[in-house]
Parts: structure tokens; C-alpha cells; sequence
């Protein structure tokens, strides 16, 4: 009987540990991702073009990956040791982007200069 | 066990905050993540690493549509529906991502009642994440299947550049493995919740560990992860 009471009592300091937050939270979020999701669709349907529409769906795209990361996945209540960790590896891949583009760039000037037919 | 001694643990090092916190956290021969357990660790790092996979994907589509000399399909009229006389574009996408929206909510709400002790609750929200999930893929599916008829193929398409094709089934082809583990490693965690293994501290089948909630909030760190990947391939896929 001590012993659960005890267990209870470690239980009740392990819970602690763990941020409790309102249901409400997650709803404002969960709602916030849905309204997020519907601008980018309408971003679609009424057919916006050119650098607004990229702009506008970059926007929307990195909102909803922080709100999902950020509350979804606490990563907001973590030590910046693991936000560090988690976090600043990917950003490398936009390196990699940058290599790529530019090597996508060479690929159409050889296609369009050895295989002839522009676009 | 009546009379245990009391013992008071020593005090720990003080652990600052901040960018101090952070160099301290990593120098030196300790533990680096300090409040998370091993467990959760290794779900983020292993998030981590899918994220590169995830990243080499779209990289490789990026590449594939950037150097194309024949015209990329246009995704809002390839993936519209004939709805009512007209063609809505792009809807089956936009419901799709709801859905897993809506899971990720409810998966939200599961690790909170889960951290609360609330087993029915914490059970029945991941049987709906669960369900949200399995209806993705199903819509996946029907995708898949509406596309394929309509000539689509990983070396030719009717309307353009054929690397959409081998792009469109790669990449939401990996995507719809992640969903369809994560019902199942959903499923299998929610019979655990539901039957009391954490309250009652029963050992695992397969590791003989006795379990907590937290497994809740790992579960749900990898089905954020897939709604995450679904946010990116959403913005760069079908909506670029």
C-alpha cells in the first residue's frame, strides 16, 4: 500500500515533468492549421500566378511546419540543446537546393543546346 | 518495503537557460538532452533522418521539373474532380489534407489525456487518428487508381513532362508507407493504452519493459511527422 502511494506520488512527479496544456490549445491550433490550409487552397482555385502565388504558398507552408512542430510536437517547451539538434540539420538541405539548381540549369542548357527543340 | 529510508537526492548542477544552456547541455562528458528520454531522443533523431529522405525526394523532383524541356502537367487541373457538372480543382488533395489535419488534432489531443492517465479517452482519440489515417490512404488510393487509369505511368503521362509520373508515385508513394505504418504502430500503442498496460505496469511482449505514457507522445511525434512531410509535398507538389 506505501509502496503504490509512493508510486502514485513518483507518478504525480513525472507528470509534472511533462507540460500539461489546455485541450484548448490544441484546438486553437488545429483550427488556425485548418483556416492555413483552406488560404492555400484558395490560392489554387482563384488561380493566382507568378512570384505572389510562390510567396503566398511558402508563407502558409512554413506557418502550418512551425505550428505542427512548435505546439503538435512540443518542440516549443524543449532545452535548446535538442532544438539545436533537431532543428538546424535540415536548413543544410537548402544548400543542397542550391547545388541542385544550379545543376538543374546546366541540364536544360545542354538539352536545349545538344537535343534542339526550346521549350 | 513498509519503512523505506528517506533519502534526498543531491543537489543537481544548476542548468541555465538560453544559448548558455545550450553550450552547456553539449559540452562535456554528460547527457546532452537532459529532459528527454531516450526514447523520445531516438524518435527525433530517426524523425530527423526521414526528414533528409523526405528532402532528397522533393530535391530530386525540383531537379527533374527545373531541367525538363517538355512543359511540367499542370497539378490543378490533373488532380481535379468532376463534381456537380464542373471541374473543382485539386479537391480530393484539399480534403485529404484535412483529414490528416484533423488527425494530427485529435493525435494532439490523445498524448495530452494520455499524460493525464485517461486511458478510454487516450485510446479512443488514437483509434480516430488511426481511423483519419486509414482514410488517407484510402483516398490515396482511389487517387492512385483515377490517375492510372487515365494513362499515368512512372515513364509517360498524357499531358507532358514524363518524370511527373515517376515523381508523383515515389513521393506519395513513400508518403502513404509512413501513413500506413503509423495506423499500424497507432493500433498496436492504442490496444496497449486501452488494456491498462500502463497502469498496470505490465512488461512488453517483446522488450519485457515495463511501459508508460510516453510511448503516447512518441507515437504522436511520428504521425506529426507525417502530417508535417504532407504540409511540404502539399505546397511543393501539388500546389507549385
Amino acid at each position: 500500500m506505501a509502496q503504490s502511494a509512493a508510486h502514485s506520488a513518483q507518478t504525480a512527479v513525472h507528470a509534472q515533468e511533462h507540460q500539461q496544456h489546455p485541450i484548448k490549445l490544441y484546438l486553437a491550433v488545429w483550427g488556425l492549421l485548418f483556416v492555413l490550409s483552406f488560404f492555400s487552397y484558395l490560392v489554387d482555385y482563384f488561380h493566382v500566378q507568378g512570384y505572389l502565388r510562390w510567396t503566398l504558398i511558402l508563407i502558409f507552408m512554413v506557418l502550418k511546419a512551425g505550428l505542427i512542430v512548435a505546439i503538435f510536437m512540443h518542440m516549443a517547451w524543449e532545452r535548446l540543446a535538442l532544438i539545436y539538434a533537431i532543428i538546424l540539420p535540415p536548413v543544410m538541405i537548402l544548400v543542397f537546393v542550391a547545388l541542385m539548381v544550379s545543376e538543374a540549369h546546366y541540364t536544360l542548357l545542354t538539352r536545349l543546346t545538344f537535343f534542339g527543340a526550346a521549350p | 518495503m513498509h519503512e523505506s529510508a528517506k533519502t534526498t537526492p543531491s543537489p543537481t548542477l544548476p542548468r541555465p537557460s538560453g544559448l548558455s544552456g545550450f553550450a552547456s547541455d553539449w559540452a562535456s562528458d554528460q547527457r546532452t538532452f537532459k529532459n528527454v528520454s531516450w526514447g523520445k531522443a531516438m524518435m527525433w533523431i530517426f524523425l530527423l533522418s526521414d526528414t533528409f529522405i523526405f528532402g532528397c525526394f522533393l530535391l530530386a523532383y525540383m531537379t527533374a521539373r527545373m531541367s525538363t524541356t517538355v512543359p511540367w502537367p499542370n497539378p490543378s487541373e490533373v488532380f481535379a474532380l468532376h463534381i456537380g457538372g464542373q471541374d473543382v480543382p485539386l479537391i480530393l488533395i484539399a480534403i485529404m489534407t484535412f483529414v490528416l489535419i484533423s488527425s494530427s488534432g485529435t493525435m494532439a489531443m490523445a498524448v495530452n489525456y494520455g499524460y493525464r492517465r485517461d486511458r478510454r479517452k487516450t485510446a479512443a482519440l488514437m483509434l480516430l487518428t488511426a481511423l483519419f489515417g486509414a482514410t488517407f490512404v484510402g483516398m490515396q488510393a482511389f487517387e492512385w487508381t483515377k490517375l492510372i487509369s487515365e494513362g499515368v505511368r512512372p515513364w509517360e503521362n498524357p499531358w507532358g513532362a514524363p518524370q511527373f509520373g515517376s515523381t508523383f508515385f515515389m513521393i506519395t508513394g513513400f508518403h502513404g508507407t509512413h501513413v500506413t505504418i503509423g495506423v499500424i504502430f497507432l493500433l498496436i500503442i492504442a490496444r496497449k493504452v486501452w488494456r491498462g498496460d500502463f497502469d498496470t505496469e505490465r512488461r512488453g511482449f517483446f522488450t519485457s519493459r515495463k511501459g508508460n505514457y510516453e510511448i503516447v507522445e512518441i507515437t504522436g511525434l511520428y504521425w506529426h511527422f507525417v502530417d508535417l512531410v504532407w504540409v511540404f509535398i502539399f505546397a511543393f507538389f501539388y500546389l507549385w
